[in-house]
């Protein structure tokens, strides 16, 4: 018997048959599950046990980031050059909070947009991964690898549920 | 199949939306058929990019002469331009991040176009602050680099604030319409023929987007935070605008509510717009399932709301100006009113005064053509707005020697309607080219696909 990791591939019609067939291959000790939705589907996070995503961490440190930048841009330039208007200080904090405020977002932004594109393995262009275009239209699916003895017993949980469709992948390319 | 009654389908967003393929189906086949219209007015546009370009070639060889503007009025028609389509920009964010906040279930057939509009619309504003410049080569100035001269922007103008708030919206709101638009841009792979170049125009701008479980579990985070930092910023980029002509000690500028006022200004016209451009796309793209009458009616509660504050700033500015007892800023209002551009502040006042009192009833809110009428008059109200607040002021400050009438030239005005130009043939190669209406998103407010209950005996019996 072949112990290599083997894959299948089952589209579903309906959510709540996707659900049991998540909970099914869970509780009988799958683990390397790969569900598809055509929307953020939470009940199917949930029947894969998801916790929380490290995304927030990536906007945090990005707005803390882009605070000090601003606010390191604005009197870093003013101390460059000290020009004293009207006998004020040199610095002028409220108008620079302004700028740090700015900065804030902007980097915020840009480093949760760097930390989502990281956390989603993408870009991933290549396009000979085991997909059904229907996923993005209203199918949803699983994709779920297994040592080559177990394999049988995954496929027959998915046909369990009644799929629509059901592809084998042999060689078990990686999903992201 | 059921029959549906008529309370289950006023608990439901898009009740004559069946199923999710139908939403793809639906939705991509805007991209497929441009239809007659689509080339009018695409040349329309161009026609309008190329008065724009002549307008702003001439007026760079000639220089800035070819303007009306003149000392005191030395702020126009191009700034007027400028903070309209700014305020524009507005509700594409309001509906994109602050609605998806609050889960207002109705923004989801609408946001991406809004959000489009907003992209846009800061494209169209970004334009101005370079047209205004009399040597526009010189654009690089405005931001802060290493330079020989150690000359840095002064932090403390409200003009380098505009630079850094305008350019992070710019930066934001882009980002944040092409993440949103990631998994319907793979719809739209996945929905055309393998090979051809719009497929692969799809394939390399979806990067790799496949809807697995670790990707919309990461991206709904992402974007609840993207929607979380656009919010404050939103405000704050109208505030920063509006701070332009508040931190000037000109009369009928220097006033405290202006930052407010602003921000409610730039929702009411930016709600206003979506409305103009909604009503064509759901005629002609036959969206009648997906933009409702509720969604007009949602859009149009909306706009009345900030319509009522707008006219609640304008008399508490007027109120203000008598209760200061200032002389200058007295005859600054009273000159409004009455002075030479008596009829600018008027339409100002009709437009977003008077006519939006028509949306308090709900036969105006559910009648497309009305609001469609309304909603223009709104958008030409609030350029006027900007227009009082700008030339009004400045041509009547303190010394009356100083006083002086601004009227725009040909030049502006070409340039002003030549972006108008611009703005739609950005929106309309949008519509072409990337899905309009968000479809994962519609899928939400679906009620999701449940296997048909097996029939029990008695049932099928019976």
């Amino acid at each position: 018997m072949s112990t290599a990791r083997e894959g299948v591939l089952a589209s579903y019609d309906y959510l709540d048959s996707t659900l049991d067939a998540i909970r099914e291959l869970r509780e009988k000790g799958f683990e390397e599950i790969t569900a598809f939705a055509p929307f953020p589907e939470h009940h199917i996070e949930e029947a894969l046990g998801y916790g929380t995503t490290p995304m927030a961490i990536f906007t945090l440190v990005g707005g803390l980031t882009g605070a000090a930048t601003g606010f390191a841009l604005a009197v870093f330039t003013s101390l460059d050059w000290p020009l004293v208007t009207g006998g004020k200080p040199i610095l002028s904090m409220p108008a620079y909070v302004i700028i740090a405020f700015e900065m804030t977002i902007l980097f915020g932004v840009l480093f949760t947009v760097f930390g989502v594109f990281w956390n989603m393995r993408v870009p991933d262009l290549k396009s000979d991964v085991v997909y059904d275009p229907e996923f993005s239209a209203g199918r949803f699916g699983i994709y779920v690898t297994a040592p080559g003895d177990r394999l049988a017993e995954a496929r027959q949980i998915l046909e369990s549920s009644g799929p629509s469709r059901i592809e084998d992948d042999p060689e078990a390319r990686a999903h992201g | 199949m059921a029959t549906v009654t008529e309370k289950e389908r006023g608990a439901q967003t898009h009740p004559d939306v069946r199923k999710y393929a139908e939403v793809n189906t639906d939705i991509l086949q805007m991209l497929s058929r441009p239809g007659k219209w689509w080339w009018i007015l695409l040349g329309m546009s161009i026609a309008g990019i190329g008065l724009l370009a002549f307008s702003w070639g001439n007026q760079i060889i000639n220089g800035i002469g070819l303007s009306g503007l003149n000392s005191p009025v030395g702020w126009g028609a191009y700034i007027t331009t400028f903070v309209f389509w700014v305020g524009i920009a507005h509700s594409g964010t309001l509906i994109s991040a602050i609605l998806f906040l609050f889960r207002a279930r109705w923004r989801q057939s609408i946001y991406r176009a809004a959000e489009a509009m907003t992209v846009f619309a800061v494209m169209t504003a970004g334009l101005f602050p370079l047209i205004h410049l009399g040597r526009v080569w010189h654009a690089y100035w405005l931001f802060p680099y290493p330079n020989q001269r150690l000359l840095w922007p002064n932090f403390r103008s409200p003009l380098v604030w505009d630079v850094f708030a305008v350019s992070t919206y710019f930066t934001v709101s882009s980002l944040f319409f092409l993440l949103g638009l990631i998994p319907d841009i793979a719809a739209a792979r996945d929905q055309t023929q393998k090979g051809t170049l719009r497929n692969r125009f799809y394939h390399l701008l979806s990067f790799g987007w496949r809807g697995t479980d670790r990707q919309w579990h990461h991206f709904a985070k992402a974007y609840l935070l993207l929607a979380a930092l656009a919010t404050p910023l939103v405000l704050s980029v109208h505030s920063v605008v509006s701070w332009d002509f508040a931190m000037a000690i000109v009369p009928g500028w220097h006033a405290t509510i202006f930052a407010p006022y602003f921000v409610a200004g730039a929702i009411f016209s930016g709600v206003a717009m979506v409305i103009t451009l909604m009503v064509p796309i759901r005629k002609v793209f036959r969206l009648e399932k997906y933009l409702t009458i509720r969604h007009f009616d949602a859009m149009a509660k909306l706009c009345l709301v900030t319509g009522l504050i707008v006219f609640y700033a304008y008399l508490t500015e007027f109120f203000m100006a008598w209760y200061s007892g200032e002389d200058p800023e007295r005859r600054v209002f009273w000159n409004r009113l009455f002075g030479h551009y008596w009829w600018a502040t008027w339409i100002m006042l009709t437009c977003n005064g008077m006519i939006p009192i028509l949306l308090w009833f709900k036969r105006v809110r559910h009648s497309i053509p009305a609001l469609f009428v309304i909603t223009i008059f709104i958008n030409i109200g609030m350029w006027f707005e900007r227009y009082v607040i700008i030339v009004t002021s400045l041509s009547h400050e303190y010394m009356p020697f100083a006083w002086a009438v601004y009227r725009p030239s040909f030049t502006e005005m070409g340039i002003v309607i030549g972006t108008f130009g611009w703005f739609a043939f950005w929106f309309l190669l949008f519509i072409r080219l990337l899905p309009p209406v968000a479809i994962s998103e519609i899928k939400e407010v679906l009620p999701p696909p449940m296997r048909p209950k097996r029939r029990t005996k008695e049932e099928v019996s019976s």
